[in-house]
């Protein structure tokens, strides 16, 4: 692939713009993690309210069953998303947030979900703790999963 | 009202509803899909026009920090090893073709890269993390794969070990 150096300047500068952040998901307490087993436990009794907050392409392939497509939360875009979503619900209302693009301490938009939920008010968040990645620790671990839009 | 396909997993649990559909995992020995699209350049790409050569998939995106680090390598290697029949190919899980377009001059990115989509993902036994690599013999079969952050080195001895 090449590409001229009038063409590169300016998609540089963008490019540089959009550079991932490589902090950690360090602003979620441990006190607001759920894990996948207990998640999966909820689903059969009360399911809470769960929402995607990854990327549209993952959540295509798979994803946990109820759950709203909101992202992805490390942009402008998802964030307005998110928050359009998150004004439907009451909130008291019991909710999951959940990724699984990357590891965990990798993960884009976790904290700015959780960080934006939080300003809005919603007093019972949680986030589902994904070690690695939804694949190897949700779908196959055999929890239940759907795909779709 | 969108129409759902439930994935049937190992212990799957059912809450009523009947898995219909498996992600049909790849692995070693078996054939990847083939795939022809057009790269991010405008030139098409397809899995076929490589065969005979050594090719390394590689399932990234612009916001995946694991995959925009190991790009240098990959990069890397697709200038030390191209005379040898190496080829990278990047398949970009970006949302939008402009972002990965962006991230791939960025990163001088020296190889092809086309937009992957669910479906293709689906057909690769699904991409549900990143970064995802997966090594293709000169026979057109899978050598490895490798899911999340991998050594350069192992990727790199693996590649060497195909190329022969």
């Amino acid at each position: 692939m090449r590409f001229s150096l009038l063409l590169m300047a300016p998609l540089l500068f963008i490019g540089l713009a959009a550079k991932p952040a490589l902090a950690a998901t360090d602003i979620i307490p441990a006190s607001a993690q759920i894990q996948p087993a207990q998640l999966a436990g909820e689903l059969k009794a009360t399911p809470p309210t769960i929402l995607q907050v990854g990327f549209s392409k993952l959540y295509q392939q798979a994803h946990i069953p109820g759950a709203i497509y909101a992202g992805p939360t490390n942009s402008e875009t998802g964030l307005t998303a998110l928050k359009a979503e998150a004004e439907k619900l009451p909130r008291d209302a019991a909710i999951v947030i959940y990724c699984g693009c990357c590891p965990w301490n990798r993960c884009p938009n976790m904290d700015a979900a959780y960080t934006t939920l939080k300003a809005m008010g919603f007093s019972r968040l949680r986030a589902l703790y994904i070690a690695d990645n939804f694949g190897q620790d949700w779908v196959d671990k055999g929890y239940p999963t759907v795909t779709g839009q | 009202m969108h129409r759902r396909r439930f994935l049937m997993g190992a212990g799957a649990v059912g809450f009523g509803n009947s898995p219909v559909q498996a992600l049909q995992k790849l692995t070693p020995g078996m054939t990847p899909p083939p795939f022809s699209r057009t790269g991010l350049d405008g030139k098409p790409v397809t899995l076929a026009a490589f065969k005979g050569k050594v090719v390394l998939l590689d399932f990234w995106a612009s916001w995946c920090a694991p995959c925009v680090i190991a790009i240098p390598h990959f990069r890397d290697l697709q200038a030390r090893l191209r005379g040898r029949g190496f080829q990278v190919i990047g398949l970009s899980m970006d949302d939008s073709a402009s972002e990965a377009r962006a991230a791939a001059i960025r990163l001088g990115v020296n190889y092809p890269v086309v937009m992957g989509d669910a479906k293709l993902a689906i057909e690769y036994g699904g991409i549900l993390g990143l970064p995802v690599e997966m090594l293709v013999g000169r026979d057109g079969r899978i050598v490895s794969i490798w899911h999340g952050e991998t050594p350069p080195a192992v990727i790199e001895k693996a590649v060497r070990a195909s190329l022969g």
